[in-house]
């Protein structure tokens, strides 16, 4: 990130690893369809992923706003390529077994539970009025995932050791979701984002406190931590997942309409 | 279903409505009853309050009883404020 | 229609006078339009019906969501995103409904599902077509959706009251799926470019026959139509419901600019109703009979999910138990 960031390029950047991480997520999600392991989690995960997809869109719709460079909320989602793609890493993980898919939830939803309260706050209207719809949706969704969790901690033993094994295996992109970059210590000094150590204090508590619930064992806080998303530098996974989502208006980059 | 019990559906509409029978889930307990519940039958702002109860904690009448508990109630009149005339003097009552 | 070929058990409708005194008082209550509960006594047959009837119709809703689901990572907009989302919500929602009418009759939900798995019950044949554009994504909206309500609005009247009710909710959520199909395919036909516009003709070349079949077999061939009338679980002949869906539908291709691939389509000023060509019914015996092009994935996608779910429903079953002993020992 160059010094001479402005407080409007550094919102802009903040808005779209907002939009961009539930938009991915939401794109996960939709790939379970017809695939959820009982017809009552094919209508919970789709009610998580419409709320996500729907956030998406305000996010964008603002960012659209701000950038002000005739791109439009669409525009912004099926025409950026994975280099200017924001979200965090840990969304664009594959959905692997249920305990995978609810494991990446979980962490994520915990992040995005913090994150949003924080912003409700924001002095930007647009801002605080987007979160303030998005927090409802997303204490939600933090209450299903966290029970599952701890479901499967303390489940059967099968459960229990899928779920420690995805929780493993994800640990390395939670670093990531904590720690604050330029950008995001720029918006807090400006009173818009939230505290970045006030925000990584309430994802680990929540977070020890429903593995240890689980039965789950934490991974150390010092491991060892896969970086990049924030400067567009993503896992394998994000290329092929755009090259999906973005295929039509790719495709048939004449079409005005769909 | 093996998995999940079965448990009834009963939502509130509106602030004032009784709880009314929507249907029912399976879940494998309370919590992930009024879930299913919420996910399920108020996807369109249809509540404001859900009831979940285990279906099997449910007891019902027997429709071959139906004339044995209901139709003695046929005859009772006297129940009903229109049973009752007064004189117009008297105005609403 | 979501329930095509449904064996009734019964090849010819019994008189009052030799029904037993059940079965009589039974059909009477069914003839003066009162609704079945499911406490009610009810013939072996009817429950039998039903069950199939309401699986079929619960499966067809499960497995209808699999085309759209091909291509709900692949919608064009936000949009479009978020209206296919709610849509296939819905279907996952309106099987569940129907599941839960269906287990009122003392069926199991496992069983009949596992009976779709083996291949034994069938769903929709419709489903079995494969979504190869997006502009399908409009044609199962328009078409598919269309061709559902149209049998679903007079299902609303059957006589199982958890059914009924059931169909009620179901067609009242439905309203919007064959509106907003509809608007994919008016929206590209009207704005789009020369190759929207053939991917549009192309789906509905693809899906017009289908959708006509959905309606299941014409009414000579459909022996156990009239004990389903009698019954009062049809309300209307599979022939009369597909006139009824041509003669709604036409006007609504026209209105697109696009054609059907029936040359015998046209109004007959005389019937006061279009006529239309063959269908290929040994196509649709075929697609029924498990070969038509997606039959194995359906189900196999299907089957996996739910198998492959096992130890995630169990873990849930084993925790809650957990839950449980731990509220009673501290009580």
């Amino acid at each position: 990130m160059s010094k001479t960031m402005t407080q409007q390029e550094a919102l802009q950047e903040y808005l779209l690893r907002l939009a961009d991480s539930d938009m991915i997520l939401g794109q996960r999600l939709c790939e379970l369809c017809g695939k959820a392991p009982a017809l009552e989690e094919e209508m919970a995960l789709m009610n998580v992923a419409l709320d996500l997809v729907g956030q998406a869109r305000n996010w964008y719709e603002y960012a659209a706003e701000l950038i002000n460079d005739g791109r439009s909320a669409d525009d912004l989602a099926f025409k950026r390529d994975a280099n200017r793609y924001r979200n965090a890493l840990m969304v664009e993980q594959p959905n692997g077994d249920y305990a995978v898919t609810m494991g990446r939830q979980f962490f994520f939803d915990a992040w995005h539970y913090f994150t949003i309260a924080a912003l409700t706050q924001a002095p930007d209207e647009r801002i605080a009025s987007i979160a303030a719809k998005a927090a409802k949706e997303i204490q939600y969704h933090l209450r299903r995932s966290s029970e599952w969790v701890k479901r499967f901690g303390d489940g059967t033993e099968e459960s229990h050791q899928r779920m420690q094994t995805a929780v493993d295996d994800l640990w390395r992109f939670t670093g990531e979701m904590i720690e604050a970059d330029e950008v995001e210590q720029q918006l807090f000094k400006a009173g818009i984002g939230p505290d970045p150590e006030q925000l990584a204090a309430d994802w680990r508590g929540l977070v020890n406190e429903v593995l240890t619930e689980a039965t789950l064992t934490p991974p150390p806080e010092d491991a060892w931590m896969y970086r990049g998303a924030k400067v567009g530098h993503h896992t394998e996974h994000l290329g092929f997942i755009l090259a999906e989502m973005q295929f039509l208006p790719r495709a048939y980059p004449d079409a005005k309409t769909w | 279903m093996a998995d999940w019990p079965l448990y009834e559906v009963f939502v509130r509409s509106k602030h004032g409505l009784n709880h009314k029978h929507v249907g029912s889930v399976h879940a494998a307990d309370a919590e992930m009853a009024m879930e299913n519940a919420r996910d399920l039958y108020t996807r369109r702002n249809e509540g404001v309050s859900i009831w979940v109860v285990p279906s099997a904690a449910i007891a019902a009448s027997s429709p071959d009883e139906k004339e044995v508990l209901f139709d003695p109630a046929d005859d009772k009149v006297y129940r009903h404020a229109s049973f009752y005339k007064l004189p117009d003097e008297v105005g609403h009552m | 229609m979501y329930a095509q070929l449904v064996e009734t058990g019964a090849k010819r409708l019994k008189t009052l006078e030799e029904m037993s005194p059940e079965e009589r008082e039974f059909q009477l209550k069914v003839d003066a339009e009162t609704k079945i509960e499911a406490k009610n006594w009810m013939p072996e047959g009817y429950r039998k019906t039903l069950v199939r009837q309401i699986s079929q119709h619960a499966h067809s809703e499960v497995v209808g969501m699999l085309p759209e689901g091909n291509w709900v990572t692949r919608a064009p907009s936000l949009k479009r995103k978020l209206q296919l989302m709610a849509k296939i919500q819905d279907e996952a929602g309106h099987g569940l409904y129907l599941y839960s009418a269906m287990e009122t009759l003392g069926a199991d939900r496992d069983e009949e599902i596992d009976k779709l798995h083996a291949g034994t019950v069938k769903y929709s044949s419709i489903f079995n077509y494969p979504t190869l554009s997006w502009a399908d994504m409009g044609t199962v909206g328009w078409l598919v959706d269309g061709a559902a309500i149209v049998n679903q609005v007079v299902l609303q009247r059957t006589s199982y009251g958890p059914y009924s009710r059931a169909m009620i909710r179901i067609c009242k959520e439905e309203s919007f799926h064959q509106r907003q199909g509809y608007q994919i395919l008016l929206d590209m036909m009207r704005e789009g470019t020369e190759e929207q516009k053939e991917m549009v003709q192309d789906s509905i070349n693809r899906f017009w026959w289908p959708s006509l079949m959905m309606f299941g077999p014409s009414d000579d061939q459909s022996p156990n139509s009239q004990q389903s009338m009698a019954w009062k679980i049809k309300r209307k002949s599979n022939d009369e419901l597909r006139q009824m869906f041509i003669d709604q539908t036409v006007p609504q291709l026209e209105f697109l600019g696009c054609t059907a691939p029936d040359p015998d389509l046209k109004w007959n000023e005389e019937r006061g109703h279009y006529d239309f060509g063959e269908i290929d019914w040994q196509e649709f015996y075929d697609v029924l009979k498990g070969n038509g092009p997606c039959n194995k994935e359906r189900i196999e996608t299907r089957k996996n999910a739910i198998d492959g779910g096992a130890w995630v429903r169990e873990a849930a079953k084993v925790y809650a138990e957990k839950k449980q002993q731990k509220q009673q020992n501290a009580a």
